[in-house]
C-alpha cells in the first residue's frame, strides 16, 4: 500500500544529512522488487531494476531529506538553542512541537506570551536565535543528558487523512516522491530503471549530482512534493499548482529547464490516457534536476510533482488523486518507451 | 560587412532563440557551417558541436546562440498573460516591448496602474497578442511557451543595433573565423551552446564531452564610455577585448597573453576588459574536470539585455581577425 508507506515515510526523521530512519524504510520497501541495491558515500540510496538490452538506462529520483534544525547549544537554564537546516518560514516556527535526537526527545519551539509582549513585539517575527526548544530540562546538565550539540531536529506531526481525499503530514516535500518511486518499483519495464533516494536536497541539491555521475544514466525523472498556493483569493499564475488539477509538470525553474522531449512525451501520454495534469507556474525555485541535468555531458531531465499546500512547515497538505495519478502517470511513461529510444551517442 | 554577411547576421540576430529554444538558430549555423567542418553533431543538451580536426593541441571556441526573453506562467479569463524572466530581463526596459513567440505570434507588454514607477516589477506587466479570451489566447500560447523581443536588425554607419547581439555576435564571430581558417593543427571545436543566459548551463556538459585542453568563449561585454555610465575602461570601436576577469572567470594568463601576443604581431587593435558583473561560458569550462586554461575574447556593446543592444562594425571585424589568427596559430600550453 502506497499510502501506509507514504505515512511511514512522513512520521519518520529526516532531515538533511540525517536520513537514516528514511533510508531504512524504503530499504525494506523497495529490496524485493530491485536487482542491486546500494548506498553510496554521500548516504544516497541507489537500486537498479535491471530492464532488457537496448533499452535507455532511466533515473528516477527523490529526495529523503526534509528540513528542520539542529542543536546549537544547550542554555544554563536547560533550554535548547537551535539553527535551521533548509529553508524554513520563521514565522510559523513559535509553538510547534518538534523531536530531538535518535531518542526523539520531545520538545517545544516557546517565546514570551502574547499577554507579556508591548504591541510592538507582535509586529515582529521572532528570529530563530530568539527562540528555544523547551525540552522540560530545569539545567545545562539535565539538559545535556536529553540532548546533545549537533543532534538533528525534526517537526513532529502526525500522517491524518481528512476532508475529501487529503492528506495532511509533514515533509511530504519529498517522501511523497519516494513513496510513488518505490511504488514504481514493483512494475516491470523494458528499461533499467535506477531509483535514486537522495540526501541533502534541501541544503543545496548536494545527493542528487554525484548519484547521477556514479549511474550514468540515458535520461532522468525527478519526482517532487511542490509549492501549491491555490488558496483564498490566489489568482492564476501566484498559485503555481492547484490540489486535486493532477501532478504538475515542470518547465522552468532557477534549476533547470525541462526537457522538451520528455516534456512532450509526458503531456502527450497524460491526454492519451486521460490523466489529469497541471503545468507548474512561476519559475522559482528549484529540485534536483538542476544538477542531474548538467552531470557529465548533460542528461535530458525532467519534474514531475505532486501539488502539497504549505510544504516547509509541519502540515503540509496534499490530494491522494494527484498521488495516484502521479504514480500511474511515470509507469505510463515508462511503458511507452521503445528499443533504442533517448539512447544518445557521446 | 558584404552582402552575404549582412544577411547572415541579420538572419541570427532576428530568429527566435530564448534560452533552451534555440533550434532555429541552431539550423542557421549548421546549414552555414556543415562545408568547412570535418564533423558536426548536436549533443543531448543541445549544444551544436563542429569540429575542424587536426593533430595539436584540442581548443574549445564557444559562444551561445541563446538569448534572454520571457516565459508564459498564466493566461487571465480575458486572455492577458502573465509572464515571469527567462535570463536577466528588467521590467523597465520591457515595458512597451514588443516580443515574438516561437510561431510568430506577436504580443506586447503592459503594466497595471503603479502609483509609483519604482514598484514596477515583471509581475504587475503582462503580455496583451490581442486574445479576448482565455480559450483564444490558449490556442496561440501555452504555459511555458517562450518569447523573445522582437526588434529588426539596423545598421549604422558604425555600429549595429539589434536585439540578441548577446551573443549571437559572438556566433557570427565565431562562424567567420571558420570559414576564414585556411590550415591550423590544433584541433578545433567550435560549439554553439545553449542556456547560457540561465547558468552557463551548455558550456558545462559541452565542455566535460569534449575534454579540451583549452577554451575561448565569445561574448559581449559591457562598455563604460556612455553618459555618466557605470566605469569601466572599454570602449566601443576601440577593438575587441581581450577578457582579464568577470564574476565567472579569472582569464588564464597563458591564454591571455595568447590573445594579446596575436593581436600585437598582426596590429589589430584590442582594449584589456576588467568585468565587475556578469560571467560567460569560459565560467563553465574552466572548472570542467581537472580545469580548462580558459579565456574569453568579447565584443563591446552598449544596452545589453536590451532590445537595442549596439556594437561597433569595426570591433566585429578585429575580433573575426584575432580569432582567426589565435586559432591559425599552433597552440601550445
Amino acid at each position: 500500500m502506497p499510502l501506509k508507506l507514504l505515512k511511514n515515510l512522513t512520521e519518520a526523521c529526516g532531515v538533511s544529512g540525517n536520513e537514516d530512519e528514511v533510508r531504512n524504510l524504503l530499504h525494506d520497501a523497495i529490496a524485493p522488487y530491485v536487482d542491486e541495491i546500494q548506498v553510496d558515500p554521500m548516504g544516497n540510496l541507489i537500486a537498479v531494476k535491471k530492464g532488457k538490452e537496448g533499452y535507455p538506462r532511466i533515473l528516477l529520483a527523490a529526495h529523503m531529506d526534509e528540513v528542520g534544525f539542529m542543536v546549537k547549544s544547550i542554555d544554563d537554564n536547560g533550554f535548547v538553542k537551535f539553527v535551521p537546516i533548509g529553508g524554513i518560514d520563521e514565522r510559523i516556527l513559535i509553538s510547534k512541537v518538534v523531536q530531538i535526537g535518535k531518542n526523539k526527545v520531545p520538545g517545544v519551539i516557546g517565546a514570551k506570551a502574547i499577554h507579556l509582549q508591548e504591541p510592538d513585539e507582535r509586529k515582529k517575527t521572532l528570529k530563530p536565535n530568539q527562540l528555544y526548544i523547551d525540552i522540560g530540562a530545569k539545567s545545562k546538565e539535565e539538559g545535556e543528558k536529553l540532548v546533545k550539540r549537533g543532534d538533528y531536529i525534526s517537526f513532529s506531526s502526525e500522517y491524518i487523512e481528512y476532508g475529501d481525499q487529503l492528506v495532511k503530514a509533514k515533509a511530504l516535500d519529498d517522501r511523497v516522491g519516494c513513496a510513488i518511486l518505490a511504488e514504481i518499483l514493483k512494475g516491470h519495464y523494458a528499461s533499467t530503471i535506477i531509483a535514486a533516494f537522495t540526501v541533502q536536497e534541501e541544503i543545496g541539491l548536494r545527493g542528487a549530482g554525484v548519484a547521477a555521475y556514479r549511474t550514468d544514466p540515458d535520461i532522468a525523472i525527478v519526482i517532487e512534493g511542490t509549492t501549491c498556493y491555490d488558496v483564498a483569493d490566489i489568482k492564476e499564475p501566484d498559485y503555481i499548482t492547484q490540489l486535486g488539477h493532477g501532478p504538475a509538470l515542470s518547465i522552468l525553474d532557477a534549476a533547470s529547464y525541462s526537457d522538451k522531449h520528455i516534456r512532450n512525451r509526458l503531456s502527450r501520454i497524460a491526454e492519451k490516457n486521460n490523466i489529469k495534469f497541471q503545468f507548474k507556474q512561476g519559475t522559482a525555485g528549484g529540485n534536483d534536476a538542476g544538477r542531474i541535468h548538467l552531470t557529465k555531458s548533460g542528461i535530458p531531465t525532467a519534474t514531475v510533482s505532486v501539488p502539497c499546500r504549505y510544504i516547509h512547515s509541519p502540515v503540509s497538505v496534499m490530494h491522494k488523486q494527484d498521488f495516484q495519478n502521479c504514480i500511474r502517470w511515470i509507469e505510463l511513461f515508462l511503458e511507452s518507451i521503445q528499443k533504442e529510444e533517448w539512447i544518445y551517442e557521446s | 560587412m558584404n552582402h552575404e554577411q549582412h544577411t547572415l547576421l541579420k538572419k541570427l540576430l532576428e530568429s527566435y532563440g530564448p534560452s533552451g529554444n534555440e533550434e532555429k538558430i541552431r539550423d542557421i549555423i549548421r546549414e552555414e557551417i556543415r562545408d568547412y567542418v570535418t564533423e558536426i553533431r548536436t549533443d543531448t543538451m543541445g549544444n551544436l558541436i563542429a569540429i575542424k580536426k587536426g593533430s595539436g593541441k584540442k581548443v574549445m571556441i564557444a559562444s551561445h546562440m541563446d538569448e534572454i526573453g520571457v516565459i508564459i506562467t498564466g493566461i487571465d479569463e480575458k486572455g492577458f498573460l502573465r509572464f515571469s524572466n527567462v535570463g536577466g530581463v528588467s521590467p523597465y526596459v520591457s515595458l512597451g516591448q514588443r516580443v515574438l513567440f516561437q510561431d510568430g505570434t506577436l504580443g506586447v507588454i503592459g503594466m497595471e496602474d503603479l502609483e509609483n514607477m519604482k514598484d514596477l516589477k515583471l509581475n504587475k506587466m503582462y503580455i496583451d497578442i490581442g486574445a479576448e479570451t482565455k480559450e483564444e489566447a490558449a490556442k496561440k500560447v501555452q504555459i511555458g511557451d517562450m518569447a523573445c523581443f522582437y526588434q529588426p536588425m539596423a545598421v549604422l554607419e558604425k555600429n549595429i543595433v539589434s536585439k540578441g547581439l548577446d551573443d549571437r555576435i559572438g556566433c557570427f564571430v565565431a562562424i567567420e573565423a571558420l570559414k576564414r581558417i585556411q590550415s591550423s593543427t590544433n584541433e578545433l571545436y567550435f560549439v554553439f551552446t545553449v542556456q547560457e543566459e540561465l547558468g552557463l548551463r551548455g558550456a558545462r556538459t559541452a565542455a566535460y564531452g569534449l575534454n579540451p585542453d583549452l577554451g575561448i568563449a565569445i561574448d559581449v561585454t559591457s562598455t563604460g564610455d556612455t553618459p555618466k555610465a557605470k566605469p569601466m575602461a572599454v570602449e566601443l570601436g576601440k577593438g575587441p577585448a581581450v577578457k582579464v576577469m568577470d564574476k565567472s572567470v579569472l582569464c588564464h594568463p597563458i591564454v591571455k597573453k595568447m590573445m594579446i601576443d596575436t593581436a600585437n604581431q598582426n596590429q589589430i587593435p584590442y582594449q584589456l576588459e576588467v568585468l565587475e558583473f556578469g560571467g560567460t561560458d569560459s565560467g563553465a569550462i574552466h572548472l570542467t574536470r581537472s580545469g580548462v586554461p580558459s579565456g574569453v575574447l568579447s565584443i563591446p556593446c552598449r544596452y545589453i539585455h536590451t532590445p537595442s543592444e549596439m556594437v561597433s562594425k569595426n570591433d566585429v571585424e578585429n575580433a573575426i581577425l584575432l580569432l582567426t589568427k589565435i586559432l591559425e596559430k599552433p597552440i601550445s600550453i
